[in-house]
């Protein structure tokens, strides 16, 4: 069995070696396929992280009058977080309020100049609340507007059209993005399916010698199937690795600057975080295509 | 061992061998003769599974061959070795390394190889030929390294098919010689040719095929057709 496994692995790497060119062409145009494979998986990751983020950055702010006690307003929090549409609530009182004005504008002396002249604090306390979809911002707004805290809110800052038609649009542009690529990839994968039924067709023709011989002394047909199905698994393995290594290169270059559009998404750190998976699946793919092209020709071309 | 019964081959509207039956025992040296297109290289291809009949059965020992499956042709052909009139040998490789590749494609265990490899050029006469490229050797040579490829797997039986076809007179016979002493060893040999003076010295079985039937089978044959 062992020495059967290595007999089909060397006439495997004999075979390759002998149809250079024609297994260059092949794992070629195998790279291509399975670099779109990976992107495809980063795009996805990219796209939901963008939605992510900004959905993250839509919130309900509220702001209460200048004598609206505390009490009332932290009963109000309390009551926004027991409802299953609210992700979180953040209450900022007059006095944080303040702080974090005067440090907003430090570098203004102006500014600062003109708030010591003003004897009270003239900020007010508010709470900024996100909702676990922002589709549920709109009846979170009609809670908040529904009169029980008229005495106590001064404002609802909320503009569910503007927010709303932001993230539709930037999901549907991903969305077809997506497919778009998605239908690139399954293209150029059923392209190298194509090229390697081509190139295995013919390394077999070129080797047919040595498949008569097999033959004739009775090698198995697993045995005579093994070499080029090893080859096809070679080819698959090699481009996965060759794919993963450019990739992950522009990936490397295209990081810093994918930063500054969707903050919060360092694509160079989660290739990392994810190598084995990511490099997994691409392996698995390559070998896939190389292995399950070469099986069909070979049970077509060679042994039935 | 071999029994053909009333096997029929037809290709399309052509039938080309006609409710043939033979039986061949161990051991036996058999001539099958004919003139081309008579219907030798189709039995042979009937015996060792390449074609199915149309009718009839060949058995081969334990094995019906035309009922085998194809994944079961492999294990039938472990106990043959065939010899083509165009060698079909490897170009690239020596002597040595056709014999060896034979052996590890059949699956023979690595310690066994290099000594039976050895061996076997040995009876062929190909001793000090062991690491010449196939390119490098003469016809006669070359059948011989085939030959020697048949044996390797210590078949029951060797199937050779004008393997004198492509030799001058001088390896003609040194082949059939070989043949002669590697049945002389215990092995079953069928030799198809067409050749009236091989036939006719070797004082042998020959059945005489013509159009597809067995015109005549006798012990100590002679060459018939004209």
């Amino acid at each position: 069995m062992v020495t059967n496994l290595y007999r089909i692995l060397k006439y495997g790497f004999q075979i390759f070696g002998r149809n250079s060119l024609a297994s260059i062409a092949t794992v070629s145009i195998m790279v291509f396929s399975a670099a779109l494979f990976l992107a495809l998986m980063l795009l996805g990751t990219v796209g939901k992280v963008a939605v992510e983020t900004l959905k993250d950055k839509i919130d309900i702010n509220v702001s209460f009058y200048e004598n609206a006690p505390e009490d009332d307003i932290l009963k109000l929090k309390e009551s926004l977080s027991t409802l299953v549409e609210v992700k979180s609530v953040d209450y900022t009182s007059k006095d944080e309020a303040l702080e974090l004005f005067k440090k907003r504008h430090e570098a203004d002396p102006v500014i600062i100049q003109a708030l010591s002249e003003i004897d009270k604090n003239p900020l007010s306390a508010s709470i900024s609340i996100k909702a676990e979809d922002p589709s549920e911002y709109s009846a979170i707004a009609a809670y908040l507007n529904s009169g029980s805290f008229e005495n106590i809110i001064d404002k609802v800052s909320y503009n569910q059209a503007q927010n709303q038609m932001l993230i539709d649009r930037l999901a549907t542009l991903i969305r077809k993005v997506k497919i778009g690529w998605m239908l690139l990839t399954i293209l150029l994968t059923v392209m190298t399916v194509i090229v390697s039924f081509i190139t295995i067709l013919l390394v077999i023709y070129n080797t047919k010698d040595e498949i008569n011989i097999m033959r004739l002394v009775g090698a198995s047909n697993a045995f005579i199937r093994g070499p080029y199905i090893f080859v096809g698994i070679l080819y698959g393995l090699i481009s996965a690795v060759i794919a993963f290594i450019v990739v992950s290169f522009l990936v490397w270059l295209a990081a810093p600057q994918l930063l500054l559009f969707v903050p919060g998404m360092n694509l160079w750190a989660y290739l990392l975080s994810r190598f084995f998976g990511l490099f997994g699946l691409t392996t698995l793919f390559g070998v896939a295509i190389g292995s399950i092209s070469s099986s069909i020709v070979i049970k077509r071309y060679l042994v039935g | 061992m071999i029994n053909f019964s009333n096997v029929s081959k037809s290709y399309g509207q052509d039938e080309v061998v006609k409710d043939i039956t033979f039986k061949i025992a161990p051991k036996e040296f058999v001539s099958l003769v004919g003139r081309s297109g008579a219907g030798k290289s189709t039995l042979i291809r009937l015996l060792i599974g390449e074609d199915k009949p149309t009718k009839g059965r060949v058995i081969f020992g334990h094995y019906e061959v035309n009922r085998l499956k194809n994944h079961e042709l492999p294990e039938l052909r472990r106990h043959m070795g065939i010899v083509f009139q165009e060698f079909r040998l490897l170009p690239k490789k020596t002597a040595y390394e056709n014999i060896v590749f034979a052996m590890e494609v059949a699956g023979k265990p690595q310690r066994e190889i290099a000594d039976t490899a050895m061996q076997v050029l040995d009876l062929v006469g190909l001793a000090d030929k062991t690491g010449n490229f196939i390119t490098e050797l003469s016809g006669g040579e070359k059948q011989r390294v085939a030959i020697a490829r048949a044996m390797v797997n210590r078949p029951d039986v060797v199937i050779a098919d004008e393997p004198t076809g492509n030799l001058d007179p001088l390896n003609t016979w040194g082949i059939i010689n070989l043949l002669i002493k590697i049945n002389e060893l215990g092995t079953t040999v069928i030799l198809a040719t067409h050749n009236k003076e091989i036939v006719n010295e070797l004082e042998r079985r020959v059945i005489s095929i013509d159009g597809g039937r067995i015109i005549k089978d006798e012990e100590k044959g002679k060459y018939l057709l004209i």
